[in-house]
């Protein structure tokens, strides 16, 4: 007998008079944001409940989109758990990629997920991620500035609103810009929102049969727009503002408003911000054509098809996203810190309920539809991306040549064009039409 | 007169030398002083250079939230490794090349340069495969193996530059008095190359600390080096400028101390001649 399978043989006695009952040390690829740090420093909750360990691989979000995606398409079993968002996991649990979550125990009341997280993390019915938190996209502005301009933010305002609220916001002088948002190029920054837009004007990314729609009317209204109310009312350079940009701008008092994610509210009202007691929510707004401009995310947990320690996996994911998990960080850091936007009791729970931007969070996540996100008819699931495997790389050209519209460095007319030549030809090239 | 115009010219060339130093060394500065703000303080506009409230509590958090020392430990280990295993290919490389050359030698070095124009990512999925088939996945192991080869021809034409420069008629007189390969390599030729050798070894060493694409790619959690420890603290939504800063300033920290006490040795082996 080798000395390995001496040590095997040892072992696995070991194990069976141990009464069977051994712990893993499970990995887990994650992105760094707030509420998934707060969740590595509780880890010990876990391993205290179940005896598993757990090693963290903390990247930033595009670095561990690659790394994953490397990963489980060569079926590498580097990590058991991966943080993936409503893009991937529809694509992926359709690959077979993903273990389907249809075994979730009944203490952890699967049902209670919010119907629009559970709907955008399935395939075919079948739950592949569990939503760690949530997030739509709102309105968050300056009670203050609203009020010296004499206008009331209406609950849900009307783009034309907004573009007047913000001429009137704007204060050169004192550096104050009467609204603040995403230019920046990509398909998760600039492109997540003027998609999320568009929705509002009535346009749409592909037709029925898979046609870019970039040359119909209700993009040239889109672009347009924005540009037209960024130009006047929005920071220089907005072309190149992304989140952190943005969030850093109005928390030193230099935005009258800004629409971006809803999980911003706790930083907007939080320690770090110099307006955090004249903030108010508003949803997103619309031009009356029945959708509003608002996206619908998720950061989920999954399990790859390949690891070997499943139930380890399944039980921290259950630990990790449970009703129980939301209660250890309220009663550790407060109700205004715990996850959102994953849970339906969450949102019933009157300590929630206080907390300024629950509320509006909650209207915001109910009020996208990932099934039915466009005025006309389109063939694709998803409110700020389409989810088919193209959409990321294309979304990434179209977001450049917008940004380079906003810029100055091309027309919109322009910009549009080369939208539309550069998407049916990738389109074809995949093999859509 | 002419040698006040030879002082004015030193005058300008010393200020020009300092403005260029002070340009290139500007970014690490900013890192390393925004590490020293809150969160708060490093999106300050305008910027805050030094009068600000200095604080260390970026370097608290940094140090309950990561391992450091595992991944220091990894990075010496790769970036070490790595280098010495090449530069030990590249000796007996390079001498053939510089002392024995055939007619394919210049095709050769070129061939061996042009692995580094390709971009990395065109080969991922390639080593990627190999590293599951040999079990290499996130082992520092593999990473030294990968880093060696990418970093190779640059150790490779260094040596050949600098044995180069060394006269053949000393190794055939070495040869003459009975020296085997071995011995006219170890006794005669690389104490002669030691100050080229050495920068070689510095220079691939500081390629490889630094090494983000591969590093970051084939390791999880055993064997991520500390470019894995500074990307950990990047975010694209949530302001973590102040944390990162501590990290990167951490990450960079042995590297430029290195570097500081080395650069003399470097100096002199980028500018090694063997006979002046």
């Amino acid at each position: 007998m080798s000395l390995r399978n001496a040590f095997r043989a040892a072992t696995a006695v070991t194990l069976i008079t141990a009464g069977g009952a051994f712990a893993d040390t499970i990995t887990i690829a994650t992105v760094n944001n707030g509420d998934m740090i707060r969740m590595q420093g509780l880890t010990d909750d876990f391993t205290a409940k179940t005896g598993h360990n757990v090693e963290w691989v903390t990247l930033e979000e595009n670095v561990l989109r690659q790394r994953v995606t490397t990963d489980i398409t060569t079926k590498g079993g580097s990590f058991d758990i991966m943080t993936i968002g409503m893009y991937e996991t529809p694509i992926w649990g359709a690959n077979g990629w993903l273990v389907p979550l249809d075994n979730l125990s009944a203490e952890y009341d699967v049902d209670d997920i919010l119907p629009a997280m559970a709907g955008g993390l399935s395939h075919d019915g079948t739950l592949y991620a569990a939503p760690f938190y949530g997030e739509s996209s709102m309105i968050m502005y300056r009670t203050d500035l609203m009020e010296a301009a004499g206008m009331d933010m209406p609950k849900a305002p009307t783009w034309e609103f907004i573009a007047k609220a913000a001429a009137a916001m704007t204060d050169r002088d004192n550096e104050i810009n009467g609204i603040c948002l995403r230019g920046k190029a990509g398909w998760g920054e600039g492109g997540a929102f003027i998609t999320a837009m568009s929705n509002s004007f009535g346009a749409r990314w592909f037709d029925m049969d898979w046609n870019a729609q970039f040359d119909t009317q209700p993009w040239a209204d889109t672009l347009n727009f924005f540009k037209g109310m960024m130009d006047a009312s929005g920071p220089a350079g907005y072309a190149t503002n992304g989140f952190n940009e943005n969030l850093s701008l109005f928390n030193q008092g230099k935005c009258g408003m800004w629409i971006d994610a809803t999980v911003a509210a706790s930083f907007v009202t939080g320690k770090d911000s110099t307006v955090a007691d004249h903030v108010g929510f508003a949803l997103a707004p619309d031009t009356g054509l029945g959708k509003r401009s608002n996206w619908l995310w998720a950061w989920a947990l999954a399990i790859p098809a390949g690891t070997q320690k499943q139930d380890a996996a399944l039980q921290f994911i259950e630990w990790s996203t449970s009703k129980d998990y939301i209660e250890l960080v309220a009663s550790k850091e407060g109700w205004a810190n715990v996850p959102p936007g994953a849970r339906t009791s969450l949102y019933e729970n009157p300590n929630y309920q206080a907390v300024p931007f629950a509320q509006m969070t909650l209207d915001s996540i109910l009020s996208a539809d990932p099934n039915n996100s466009t005025v006309e008819p389109s063939p694709y699931v998803g409110v700020q991306f389409a989810a088919i495997p193209e959409f990321a790389g294309i979304a990434t050209d179209v977001s450049q040549e917008f940004s380079a519209a906003y810029a100055g460095q091309q027309t919109v007319e322009e910009a549009l064009a080369k939208a539309q030549a550069l998407t049916n030809d990738a389109m074809e090239a995949a093999g859509y039409k | 007169m002419a040698r006040s115009v030879t002082s004015q010219r030193k005058a300008i060339n010393t200020a020009v030398a300092w403005a260029v130093g002070l340009l290139i060394f500007f970014p690490i500065l900013w890192t390393i002083l925004t590490s020293f703000k809150t969160e708060a303080q490093a999106i300050n506009d305008p910027p805050l250079f030094l009068f600000f409230d200095w604080t260390l509590e970026n370097y608290t958090v940094v140090q309950e939230r990561s391992n450091y020392m595992r991944f220091l430990w990894n990075s010496v280990f790769i970036a070490g490794g790595s280098t010495i295993l090449g530069v030990m290919i590249a000796i007996p490389a390079a001498w053939s090349m510089a002392f024995v050359p055939s007619k394919r030698t210049k095709d050769i070095l070129l061939w061996m340069l042009s692995t580094k124009m390709l971009p990395a990512v065109g080969v991922l999925y390639p080593i990627y495969l190999i590293f599951i088939q040999f079990g290499l996945l996130d082992s520092r192991l593999g990473l030294v193996i990968v880093l060696m080869l990418i970093n190779l021809p640059i150790i490779v034409w260094m040596l050949y530059t600098y044995f180069r420069e060394i006269p053949g008629e000393i190794l055939e007189a070495a040869r003459m008095d009975g020296a085997t390969l071995r011995e006219e390599i170890l006794y005669v030729l690389t104490p002669m190359a030691i100050p080229g050798i050495a920068s070689t070894l510095l220079l691939n060493f500081i390629l490889a600390w630094n090494e983000a694409f591969w590093t970051l790619n084939l390791t999880a959690a055993k064997a991520a080096p500390l470019t894995a420890f500074i990307a950990s603290y990047s975010s694209p939504e949530g302001l973590f400028y102040a944390k990162l800063s501590a990290a990167s300033t951490m990450a960079i920290a042995p590297i430029l101390v290195l570097g500081w006490f080395s650069q003399k040795q470097l100096v002199r082996g980028l500018t090694f001649g063997a006979v002046k």
